[in-house]
């Protein structure tokens, strides 16, 4: 992609996929989120920017509840998933969490084979009859994770001992297997070499035919590269958000501006 | 602030050469190696002591094995079995058939001997009785010639491996004369009396003072046995529960701290207490039997579960907390990434752990005191289930029943017996080794 013509790129109108209002996160006393409220697209990739610190990931992680492993975090506010609260004391995290799945900055393949790796979600969530089925959707995934062709032939080696790139986007097919509907990233490219993020990068502007993709990334040029939507965040509060074109080129905001061109940050 | 930013405006030292080494280089340096020389006397140190306590339970226990035994090939007629059946004293006349067949056997090595009953009873034992036991159970080898292992006195046994010798016996001592120990040298001349490798040892049980050289510690290695798998069937589920409970679900809070901390004081506890506790509890509380390797498996079970806890906390502790996210991520339960991918990376530790600690528990004789399981057993259980609740010993206190008696043949006994209980926590040690090696995945 060129990231030359990001004010011409055409982000389309999609709907609304996730639906965030007044979100407060706490961590003990420490606020960490204040009031955010957003809405991300459907079939679009929206990237969240900001110091390290400011609460990106935080934010990331309330959309599947991985904030719930944290004894210590309270959130308050509504966030809707289509039209349901996925905060509704009714809500499964772990029904949720299939369909918001969620690749992490650091590889984190399981130590198993590489198939098995794949195979893992859905198995547990049910959605193979039977072998064939399951080695049918492993492939796919795989095939879509832009790794199939270089494990093909040794999907019975142990997913740990691919390269660093290659666990990642093993991880990203971990991922999907499970079918879900948005993808959650966390700077799934930070501890990658740039052959290698390249490579994700490529693999997550694919993605956006099928999902809502967040990523959340400390490199500007990356959000600038891969992203329609960027929100841009600062000490716990959503600063600005919009079309990835008009952040970078005409921010509204001061400290948006100083950020972007390097003056904070 | 450190000395180095001191020494920075040091003008000198900025251009003094690499080559020559300065005072305070020097310094360091023989620092450095009069560390490395303690670590190596500390080393040197340690093997000596180790050397010296292997050499001293191998010279002392190793006898034990041994056993001296008289073998006699003896043939018992029809009529001689008659005559010995209908005599009123039977015995006597079963032990001058054997005196008759023991002193041709010399003759035929050229040894001219001369011995009575008397004689024969103080090194051999009752060997009438035996005779005429096993020709009234085996009619069938009577006129046939049978083979006899009848094994020595414990004074000829420890007058063959030199710990006895003619100044031990005293005037008047009925046990054994100055002349038995010139039969036994006869006998072992005439190639009668050897010295074996006494199985006797390993399987047999307990004895009297009459027959010390009989004892064995095969019971009490039951009775420890018995008493292992009561530790392994109560603490390995419940100390790995408690610790994924503690470790991965339990809300972190006041309660649980104390938990933890008390499970941390728990290992530190004497086992004489945990000892005790199992008397009040146990025996007069629950009226469980006493001496039996149930409750002494559950006293060591009280004792093992903190150890086992620990070590599964800290294998748990040691598994990245990213397997878990990515397991969660996908959409897996806790409950589902906790066995599906903690648990089996935490494996080898959690076997370890175990280990050592059911090894800590084959080791332990103070609880044992305080339940009764330090009796005399002179047999085995019955029946293999009923052994659990019938009385029994166990190897550690055994070892020390025998280490308190007065006869030194049970010293010995005791010795060997230390030597037994070293080879089994060596294997359950190494087993654990095995098994750590063989559950070791990386990540």
């Amino acid at each position: 992609m060129n990231d030359m013509r990001i004010t011409e790129r055409t982000t389309g109108m999609h709907e609304t996929k996730i639906h965030a209002k007044d979100v407060n996160v706490f961590y003990g006393d420490n606020h960490a989120i204040k009031d955010v409220s957003v809405e991300i697209e459907d079939k679009t990739v929206t990237a969240f920017i900001g110091p390290s610190g400011c609460g990106k990931s935080t934010f990331l992680r309330c959309i599947n509840r991985m904030n719930d492993t944290i004894d210590i975090c309270r959130v308050t506010g509504d966030i809707h998933l289509d039209s349901e609260d996925i905060y509704h004391p009714k809500v499964d995290p772990v029904q949720l969490r299939a369909k918001v799945g969620m690749v992490f900055q650091k590889p984190n393949p399981f130590p198993k084979s590489i198939y098995d790796n794949v195979a893992y979600g859905p198995r547990i969530h049910g959605l193979a009859r039977n072998k064939a089925e399951l080695d049918e959707i492993v492939e796919k995934s795989l095939r879509r994770g832009a790794i199939w062709d270089e494990v093909k032939d040794r999907l019975d080696q142990p997913g740990t001992g691919l390269s660093g790139g290659q666990q990642q986007r093993l991880c990203i097919a971990r991922a999907i297997a499970t079918e879900p509907e948005v993808l959650l990233m966390d700077e799934p490219c930070s501890a990658l070499d740039p052959i290698a993020t390249a490579q994700i990068e490529e693999l997550i502007d694919e993605l956006r035919q099928n999902y809502s993709v967040v990523i959340v990334t400390h490199s500007m040029q990356q959000a600038a590269r891969v992203s329609q939507k960027t929100a841009f965040f600062h000490l716990g509060n959503l600063v600005e958000y919009g079309e990835t074109g008009k952040i970078f080129t005409n921010p509204e905001d001061k400290r948006t501006e100083d950020y972007i061109t390097g003056r904070i940050g | 602030m450190t000395d180095a930013t001191q020494d920075m405006p040091d003008a000198s030292r900025r251009h003094a050469s690499l080559v020559a080494v300065d005072a305070r280089t020097e310094r360091r340096n023989r620092a450095e190696k009069r560390f490395q020389y303690y670590g190596i006397a500390a080393i040197v140190a340690g093997i000596l002591f180790l050397v010296m306590l292997v050499v001293a339970i191998l010279s002392n226990g190793l006898p034990a094995f041994q056993r001296s035994v008289v073998s006699i090939d003896f043939t018992l007629t029809q009529e001689q079995f008659d005559e010995a059946e209908s005599a009123t004293l039977k015995t006597r006349v079963y032990t001058d058939f054997f005196i008759e067949s023991l002193t041709a056997r010399l003759n035929e090595n050229g040894i001219d001997a001369e011995f009575d009953g008397k004689r024969v009873e103080r090194i051999l034992g009752k060997v009438g009785g035996t005779l005429r036991k096993h020709y009234r159970a085996n009619p069938q080898d009577i006129g046939q010639p049978t083979r006899f292992d009848l094994p020595a006195s414990s004074r000829i046994d420890r007058y063959l491996k030199g710990t006895f010798d003619r100044s031990g016996i005293g005037e008047g001592n009925r046990f054994i004369m100055p002349g038995d120990l010139d039969f036994a040298d006869a006998l072992k001349v005439a190639g009668v009396l050897t010295q074996s490798f006494d199985w006797n040892f390993i399987t047999g049980v307990d004895t009297g003072v009459d027959n010390a050289g009989g004892a064995g510690i095969g019971a009490s290695v039951l009775g420890s046995f018995m008493m292992m798998i009561v530790v392994l069937v109560l603490s390995l589920p419940i100390g790995v529960a408690a610790s994924i409970y503690l470790e991965e679900f339990a809300p972190k809070n006041r309660f649980t701290d104390l938990i933890e901390v008390n499970i941390s004081n728990l290992a530190a506890v004497p086992s004489i207490v945990f000892g005790i506790l199992g008397l009040a509890v146990f025996i007069q509380f629950m009226g469980l039997p006493q001496s039996a390797p149930l409750v002494g498996g559950l006293v060591l079970t009280l004792m093992t579960l903190p150890t086992i806890i620990i070590s599964t906390r800290a294998s748990l502790k040691a598994v990245p907390p990213s397997i878990r996210e990515a397991a969660l991520g996908i959409g897996a339960s806790k409950m589902q990434a906790v066995f599906h991918h903690v648990l089996p990376l935490a494996m080898p530790g959690i076997l370890t752990g175990t280990i050592i600690g059911l090894a800590q528990a084959l080791g332990e004789t103070a609880p044992l005191l305080l339940i009764g399981m330090v009796g005399f057993v002179a047999r085995y259980p019955d029946t293999f289930l009923g052994g659990f609740e019938g009385p029994n010993s166990a190897m550690p206190a055994q070892i020390y029943n025998w280490a308190s008696r007065s006869d030194v043949v049970f010293t010995e006994k005791a010795w060997g017996g230390i030597i037994v209980l070293l080879i089994f926590l060596l294997s359950m040690n190494i087993l654990a080794i095995i098994l750590r090696r063989r559950f070791e995945r990386r990540w």
